[in-house]
């Protein structure tokens, strides 16, 4: 890679070993894509639950902390995997949280802001047009190319360390124009109504797709979708396929950047309703019995808080309801009584955490939690690995079964 | 029998080892159970199969950014797969690989590279010089 003069007082240690290890980490990466420079970012979004991050990641973060580490640029975090407030009751243990309280610390130490949120173009700030940010999460990231325009790659938790430690990322993958030309053309036959069909549909996509490398462009979207419903189009996309990026012809904006000519020559799938509740039937069947019922991944926006707690209204649930906010929601929620309207009927919501990294195998096992009911794509394709049989099913239908204790 | 397989410049140190192949998918979240070391996830061609000190040869990494984490933590753990060989590596495998100091190699010039290695060979990896043979 081709290195200014900063930058090569970073990879010389001239700028502390901190910086040294980060730009050094990162060449290496830009080595490995052919990366021929740096781009500056202007932002970091960094995923660091504790289930991940494990012990010996925080002895790194530590590790970094006594080398005087402090961020360059504002730098934002994913959910935690410990709601401090909240942990004892869904079986975690003290282990857990000292490594939460530990991870925390040191984050803070550097100057990293601990917004724990996945949905912080909804909540924090978006991105906009062109702008390039170095951001972790899988479903921020693609929300942040294909809807803001903005330009990220995936950028795991120490490469987004690494970049908050530099103020740049190697320049690679989204970050240059030629990785952003569709190379799919997908054609919707139905019209998603609710964000379980949006979450299938990105699904369908991401697993026809199927590499970090590919681009679909999609036509045949006769509504222009709301934030919420690209959120869970687009995490679930993410998880089923690792795609990063997508455009929606007549919707995202750099949709119209490729000429009718262009993409009509590409390799072409129509995606019709059999294909989406062929995929919906491999997660759960009417008559089946639930032990949990979990809306996250992403964290609800405000507006989805709203309808839980109209939905929850008089409710009596025979299995537990968790719900996962971001802090931001949270807070506005308390203050509007949302949190309280729910909590009346027994579910809980949790405070900046998200249910999939808050050590979901232990706290499964815990609580005898294996048949657990989403209204999240995302969701019930990770925690299959995690020893549980996940369902997916609208909000209300979720709701419903809850109150049922089996899949109505 | 072709023995030497051409791929791009790949990340981590010279390892030698058993293959563990399948034309399936990876992500440390997804699909494993790390404290046993073992694929968890009951969908994945490898289930119920240890991949510790295995090199791992699968087709593209999938899903979440936590792999880049959690491939530090196996690694610290010691159980980690010795190398990771994919088609296509995604961001995330190879930062967590830097991380790690794991080693990962991918595109290979002679094809699908989990039709070309199999299960029980046993190969030498050489990520600086982009090489990977049968021995």
């Amino acid at each position: 890679m081709e290195l200014n003069k900063e930058e090569k007082a970073m990879a010389s240690g001239e700028l502390g070993d901190a910086v040294e290890w980060a730009i050094n980490h990162q060449i290496q990466v830009g080595n490995f894509f052919d990366a021929k420079n740096f781009v500056q970012v202007s932002n970091v979004h960094m995923m660091i639950d504790p289930e991940s991050v494990g012990i010996d990641g925080v002895l790194f973060l530590e590790k970094l902390v006594g080398m005087k580490a402090k961020v360059k640029i504002p730098m934002i975090t994913d959910p935690r995997g410990v709601d401090l407030n909240y942990y004892t009751p869904l079986g975690q243990t003290e282990e857990m949280a000292n490594i939460e309280r530990r991870t925390i610390k040191a984050c803070t130490s550097m100057g990293i802001l601990m917004t724990n949120t996945c949905v912080n173009y909804q909540t924090i700030m978006a991105p906009l047009l062109g702008e390039h940010v170095a951001y972790g999460d899988t479903g921020v990231v693609i929300y942040t190319n294909s809807v803001c325009g903005g330009r990220s790659n995936y950028e795991g938790g120490p490469s987004a360390l690494a970049a908050g430690l530099t103020g740049r990322t190697p320049r690679y993958g989204l970050h240059l124009e030629e990785k952003r030309i569709p190379t799919k053309k997908f054609c919707i036959k139905f019209e998603p109504s609710e964000l379980t069909d949006w979450g299938l549909l990105g699904a369908v996509i991401g697993k026809i797709s199927g590499s970090y490398w590919e681009v679909p462009i999609i036509e045949g979207i006769n509504h222009n979708p709301k934030s919420d419903e690209l959120k869970h189009f687009g995490a679930s996309m993410a998880s089923y396929g690792s795609i990063p990026l997508f455009h929606i012809i007549g919707i995202t904006p750099e949709a119209q950047n490729y000429s009718s000519k262009f993409v009509n020559q590409l390799d072409e799938h129509e995606i019709t309703i059999d294909d989406i509740l062929s995929l919906k039937s491999q997660f759960g069947k009417k008559g089946d019995k639930i032990d949990v019922v979990v809306f996250a991944a992403p964290q609800l926006s405000i507006f989805e808080m709203q309808k839980v707690s109209e939905l929850c209204f008089n409710k009596s649930f025979k299995v537990p309801v968790i719900i996962c906010t971001s802090p931001q929601v949270y807070a506005d929620a308390s203050r509007m009584k949302i949190i309280d309207q729910i909590e009346e009927t027994g579910a809980k919501v949790l405070e900046g955490t998200c249910f999939y990294n808050q050590y979901a195998r232990e706290i499964g096992l815990a609580n005898g939690w294996k048949r657990l009911m989403s209204n999240s794509a995302k969701i019930v394709n990770i925690l299959g690995g995690y020893g549980y049989e996940p369902s997916l099913s609208s909000m209300e239908n979720c709701i419903d079964s809850a109150v049922a204790g089996e899949i109505i | 029998m072709k023995i030497l397989f051409k791929c791009h410049i790949g990340i981590g140190t010279k390892v030698q080892g058993e293959v563990l192949s399948a034309n399936d998918n990876f992500s440390a979240r997804y699909d494993l159970d790390r404290l046993k070391g073992i694929f968890s996830r009951p969908q994945h061609k490898l289930v119920g199969k240890s991949y510790v000190d295995k090199i791992l040869v699968l087709n593209e990494s999938k899903g979440g950014v936590a792999s880049a984490w959690m491939l530090y933590e196996m690694c610290a753990r010691k159980m980690a797969p010795k190398a990771i060989l994919f088609n296509k590596a995604n961001t995330i495998l190879a930062q967590g690989a830097s991380f790690a100091n794991l080693t990962i190699c991918d595109r290979f010039i002679d094809g699908d590279i989990t039709s070309l290695l199999s299960s029980g060979q046993r190969v030498a990896v050489d990520p600086i010089n982009g090489l990977v043979s049968i021995i």
